[in-house]
């Protein structure tokens, strides 16, 4: 059956010019990656609620589906269903398109993760690089829906989102900096390969401030909990999305949670070794071994972390938050770099080449 | 027409198009937008050139952090723009003028002679194997052959921020604001006073 449908398809397949097959490939890849991405992002606020709730003793939802499970998917439904209404004196265009703005970078930058070892979609020399520059992106979204709005509100939000995302990016792209002198490459599949053999030979040990600062400036930059000042309820209702209703809205939502996926994922491939397994010497041992499933738990950890700050604590004035960024976490960022770069010169650590 | 081809033939159309917007759009922030467009054609472009480095910067530094500063600085301001667009029929000869002056020296620089390509054919540069990383080949090359002028830059640059801070720093002594290494090191005592005293009779 299998064999002559081959048959009958490859002839065509083989027919079609280069370009539209690498196109088809390509496509084929990035839905086989962004399905199971967005269904994730749609379970992680979910997660959000039910982990919260049980932070806080209550259950959570418990009443869509079993225990709650399709709780999401009536979410999206509803939220499909409702109105977009879009203000007057408004820009349309803009205000529409904002929310795309902040939900494109967030997927874009999934093209270079790797998932296990040699599975991942383009494997590009500047990969660290280029994750740097697609969640810089992210602020775009923010900020325009803010200004397109036609609101104070909306305005302030998307100018507080502004700074403290700019300020914590290069606290940031440091520890980026610090990752890939350890690694001594740009590439993401050789910063994983500097890392095998086991859980302390995993950068999180020598770039242990790095790691620190690198996932504290994640949560600030995904503006959550407790450096959400972007959406201060208390003080400027909900921030840049004040004015999004339906559809517009839930974009930016998921936008949010894609951003803390990628965070988490990030955080796991270049401090805790991606898909290489802790147990360093059972390598041959099924399950135990290297695999994709090690990703997954790790980024499960790391956003489970995520909840766990957000549950946890109180959020910060918006002066302590620029001096968290300014002050301490870039002093701290270099410092690191510069112990790391003395410890090359003198050969020790994972530094030594 | 290659795949390539049409890569570059579009994102230069998009480039152009984006370029043209910047200077003709009403309203700034919608300039400061089709800069940002600008921005990320010609990261595109640089791709294609395999300058994968300098593209990822480019969209990573211009787009991700000078841009957004921009367009705060934009938003911000109430910019009357019927009063900015007033004299552009008049200058425009004059713009013309100037920009044709800069492009001939751009060429004159930055042409395809001085870097000893064929001057007639504007021949694409010769391509790299896959191994090629050009964020390596850049690299050596800043720090070693041109290790002075990179270090003269980044001294310059490091002027030129603290000189923007020292100018705009306002000290304002009336201004409320914490320290908070004495915050960290308060005592019990500094704060608390214990007072030992009778009980009252209830009264």
């Amino acid at each position: 059956m299998i064999e002559s449908m081959m048959s009958f398809v490859m002839p065509i397949w083989e027919w079609l010019p280069m370009w539209i097959q690498v196109l088809v490939t390509n496509v084929f890849f990035i839905v086989i990656i962004m399905v199971p991405l967005m269904l994730s992002v749609a379970y992680v606020t979910y997660a959000e609620r039910k982990i919260i709730g049980y932070m806080q003793v209550r259950i959570g939802p418990n009443r869509v589906g079993p225990r709650g499970w399709l709780q999401p998917i009536a979410d999206a439904v509803k939220l499909m269903f409702k109105e977009i209404i879009i203000p007057t004196n408004s820009n349309r265009f803009l205000f529409l398109f904002a929310p795309m703005l902040s939900m494109g970078p967030a997927l874009a930058a999934w093209a270079v993760i790797p998932f296990a070892d040699n599975i991942q979609l383009a494997d590009v020399n500047a990969g660290l690089l280029y994750i740097l520059a697609m969640t810089s992106m992210g602020v775009y979204g923010v900020i325009i829906a803010g200004w397109a709005s036609n609101s104070k509100y909306a305005m302030l939000g998307a100018l507080r989102s502004a700074a403290q995302v700019v300020a914590y990016e290069i606290a940031m792209g440091f520890a980026l900096v610090g990752v890939l002198m350890a690694g001594g490459s740009l590439n993401l599949g050789d910063i994983i390969d500097k890392q095998a053999g086991g859980f302390f030979n995993w950068f999180w040990l020598p770039l242990l401030p790095l790691m620190v600062v690198y996932f504290i400036s994640g949560v600030a930059e995904t503006n959550r909990a407790p450096f959400d000042v972007a959406e201060g309820e208390s003080e400027i209702v909900a921030g840049f999305h004040v004015d999004y209703s339906g559809m517009a809205f839930a974009v930016f939502f998921l936008a949010e949670y894609a951003n803390i996926i990628m965070i988490a994922a990030l955080t796991s491939l270049l401090f805790f070794g991606g898909w290489m397994s802790p147990f360093g010497s059972y390598a041959d041992v099924p399950l135990l071994g290297n695999g994709f499933h090690w990703f997954v738990i790790k980024t499960m950890f790391f956003i489970y972390m995520f909840l766990w700050i957000r549950a946890t604590f109180p959020r910060y004035r918006y002066d302590q938050i620029m001096r968290l960024g300014w002050k301490v976490f870039i002093p701290v960022t270099i410092v690191w770099i510069f112990v790391e770069a003395v410890m090359a010169v003198m050969q020790i650590g994972p530094w030594a080449v | 027409m290659s795949f390539t081809e049409i890569v570059f033939y579009a994102f230069s159309a998009i480039m152009v198009v984006a370029a043209l917007g910047v200077i003709s759009a009403r309203n700034p922030v919608h300039s400061a937008l089709s800069l940002v467009l600008t921005f990320f054609a010609t990261a595109a472009i640089w791709m294609l050139l395999e300058a994968e480095f300098l593209a990822i910067t480019l969209v990573l530094v211009y787009v991700g952090a000078v841009m957004v500063l921009f367009l705060f600085v934009v938003m911000m301001l109430d910019i009357n723009i019927t009063q900015m667009r007033a004299g552009f029929m008049r200058f425009l000869p004059f713009g013309i003028l100037v920009a044709l002056i800069l492009a001939v020296q751009m060429i004159l620089v930055v042409g395809p002679a001085n870097f000893g390509l064929d001057v007639a054919g504007f021949a694409s540069p010769v391509e790299h194997a896959a191994d090629y990383s050009n964020t390596k080949e850049l690299g050596r090359v800043l720090y070693t052959d041109y290790v002075f002028p990179f270090e003269i830059a980044a001294v310059i640059l490091l002027v030129a921020i603290v000189a923007a801070i020292s100018l705009t720093m306002r000290r304002r002594p009336q201004t409320k604001y914490q320290t908070p290494g004495k915050q960290v090191m308060v005592k019990k005592e500094d704060r608390l006073r214990i007072i030992k005293m009778q009980t009252e009779e209830k009264q």
